[in-house]
């Protein structure tokens, strides 16, 4: 589903470069639930903002679904993300003049889909996160739980082929963070490919596969015994 | 242009009036900008119109091109004439005037005793006496000067002029004076010098009428010069231009061809005196157009600044949003759409900014004119700006809204949409 070859990234800090990304090379196979790990400083976000097409890389190649994905234009790039990628945020990052169900059909917006279509796939995805009586209302009546869950939903609203969450539960108590990543490893199960950016132990073990980032370079890359959430 | 397109798409506008209305006090505070150019745009240029309408009204009493002319004295010697030298017109005048002068539509000689010169005669009726200014007028008086007579009552005729009929016309000061309030004159008799004269109608005073003042009499022309012993001798005529005429071209070419028939030095300016309505009226119109010309500086110049400030808070509100706007680019939103949305939300706060300065200041108007029209000594009348004028206005504002919104547009795109994330 994801293959990327030899990824470089570095960063101007004036007269100074920092090189970011020393040559990654990594795949990921369709319905993989995969936690990238590092310490900050690591370069797990530059290279999940590569993968989701919300930067460049400055040499390597990056495939999504055998598709190369080069040289992008915004408009390409937006059209690309809205299609193909799903984005969970630490910060869930909703609108909050926005229902939940106004958030979660935006990106079908964006798709150019019509209203009453849109309000009927994005209750679906509410619905499929737990929250369909809560569709109207907005972020700031929802806790920090809901609001993700409203993410997740939006980031599942227009069928991507991969999810990117950056740190999701690192806004969250410890409760919170298992309704959330019970939520993510349901909806791998259900077949999504989904990347999630962490660089908390306890949750990267509630993945398949734990890739870990040191300065730049992959430094371990191994299969693990997944912490299946119950009853939450 | 897939742009343009998603300005009539009607979800285009349900996410406009979602970010409009959802963020209630920066609509607020952007309208009022140019809510504020608008309606100071239309106050002035309506009251501008109204002043003119106002003016328009108050010289309603006189054609707009005409003048008066008399003679007065010589101050030049000329021709082997001395200064100083006195002279009157005669009645053969006119037909030279005419003759040489095909501008002018109508000429009316007129007489007269009081105005100024020469004292106001007694007249009397029954046990009232009073004086007033007396006139020896033709009937073409009435085309050069609005005359209005009241129903019941009329004008000096050409019979009067025929057969020197011993008629009056009086003021409506001179009806108070003379005759009880419930008694109608129409058909009685005063005694003007000793001299019968039937009364035949009442003239309603109007402002501005050259010399008149609502205690006149007006009596037929020849009667008056036989009364006075006259003769062929008059000493001012009122004229008037036709429409298309210049008063100031007129006056000169009139004055021009006098001196001649007169005698008189070409560069002599003191042999005739002169009022010309005309002149007076254009530099009203002047004062007017100018006023109408200041309101749209004005008016634009202040909506311009309106729109300065929309783009303004646009940019703040920009700035605000980039944490919004980037989430919408990392859902898809292309930066054309997101470009168009923020033009579009600046055009739109425009309009309806407009709208509204347009439909206040109208209404401002509207309580100006009734607070005002029972204000005689005010010229204000009437205060409309025309449709022309609006829409002008509004075309400007909708282009200068897209241009300014085009600014915050193009700094919401400039942040790449994972530094917008960043923001919080």
């Amino acid at each position: 589903m994801i293959k990327i070859d030899k990824l470089h990234k570095s960063y101007e800090m004036g007269s100074s470069s920092l090189h970011v990304l020393k040559g990654i090379d990594f795949n990921v196979e369709a319905g993989e639930l995969v936690a990238i790990m590092g310490s900050s400083g690591s370069g797990k976000s530059t290279l999940l903002n590569i993968l989701g097409m919300l930067d460049n890389a400055d040499d390597g190649t990056y495939d999504l679904d055998e598709m190369r994905i080069e040289n992008l234009d915004e408009k390409t790039a937006a059209e690309y993300r809205n299609k193909f990628l799903g984005f969970i945020f630490q910060s869930f990052n909703l609108i909050n003049y926005k229902s939940a169900l106004e958030n979660v059909a935006l990106p079908l917006y964006y798709q150019g889909l019509k209203r009453k279509d849109r309000q009927k796939i994005a209750l679906e995805y509410l619905d499929k996160v737990g929250l369909k009586n809560w569709s109207t209302h907005h972020p700031s009546e929802l806790s920090g739980g809901q609001k993700q869950r409203v993410a997740i939903a939006r980031a599942l609203a227009s069928n991507p082929k991969v999810l990117l969450a950056d740190e999701p539960t690192g806004a969250l108590d410890s409760t919170t963070s298992m309704e959330v990543m019970a939520l993510i490893q349901k909806i791998n199960n259900e077949g999504k490919t989904i990347l999630v950016v962490t660089h908390e132990h306890d949750i990267a073990m509630m993945c398949k596969r734990v890739v870990n980032l040191k300065d730049g370079v992959i430094v371990e890359d191994k299969k693990v015994k997944q912490n299946i959430i119950k009853n939450v | 242009m897939n742009n343009l397109k998603k300005i009539f798409d009607a979800d285009t506008w349900d996410e406009i009036f979602e970010s409009i209305s959802k963020n209630r006090t920066r609509t607020i505070i952007t309208t009022i900008g140019v809510f504020w150019g608008i309606f100071i745009y239309i106050a002035l240029a309506g009251s501008a119109t109204g002043l003119e309408n106002g003016f328009d009204d108050a010289f309603s009493g006189l054609s707009k091109n005409s003048m008066g002319v008399w003679v007065q004295s010589t101050s030049i010697p000329y021709k082997g004439f001395e200064e100083g030298r006195r002279f009157p017109f005669r009645l053969s005048d006119v037909d030279y005037l005419k003759d040489r002068v095909p501008e002018i539509e109508y000429i009316s000689p007129g007489l007269q005793a009081g105005a100024f010169s020469g004292s106001p005669p007694r007249v009397t009726r029954g046990i009232k006496s009073d004086n007033f200014n007396l006139f020896g007028n033709f009937p073409t008086q009435a085309n050069i000067s609005v005359i209005k007579i009241y129903d019941g009552g009329r004008y000096i005729n050409d019979e009067d002029i025929k057969y020197e009929r011993k008629v009056a016309v009086i003021g409506e000061g001179t009806q108070e004076r003379l005759f009880d309030q419930d008694e109608d004159p129409i058909g009685q008799n005063i005694i003007i010098n000793d001299v019968n004269f039937k009364v035949v109608g009442i003239e309603k005073f109007s402002e501005g009428q050259g010399f008149g003042s609502d205690s006149d009499i007006t009596i037929p022309y020849t009667t008056f010069a036989r009364m006075y012993n006259r003769g062929d001798r008059f000493g001012f005529m009122f004229l008037s231009g036709y429409d298309y005429v210049n008063p100031k071209n007129l006056e000169e070419t009139v004055l021009d061809n006098l001196k001649v028939l007169k005698t008189v030095s070409p560069d002599d300016d003191r042999a005739f005196g002169t009022f010309n309505i005309g002149s007076l009226f254009e530099s009203i119109i002047k004062f007017t157009s100018g006023m109408i010309f200041l309101s749209l500086v004005v008016g634009i110049a202040t909506i311009f600044a309106g729109v300065i400030g929309i783009g303004n808070i646009m940019l703040i509100a920009v700035k605000e949003r980039t944490n919004e706007l980037g989430i919408r680019r990392a859902l898809g939103a292309t930066p054309g759409q997101v470009k168009v949305q923020i033009v579009l939300e600046s055009v739109f706060l425009t309009i309806i900014a407009g709208i509204i300065g347009i439909i206040v200041g109208a209404l401002l108007l509207f309580l100006i004119n009734i607070g005002t029209a029972n204000l005689e000594d005010f010229p204000f009348t009437n205060p409309t700006v025309p449709l022309a004028i609006v829409f002008s206005a509004f075309a400007t504002m909708v282009t200068l809204g897209t241009l300014i919104g085009l600014i915050p547009a193009e700094r919401a795109v400039s942040i790449k949409p994972i530094e917008a994330l960043r923001e919080e």
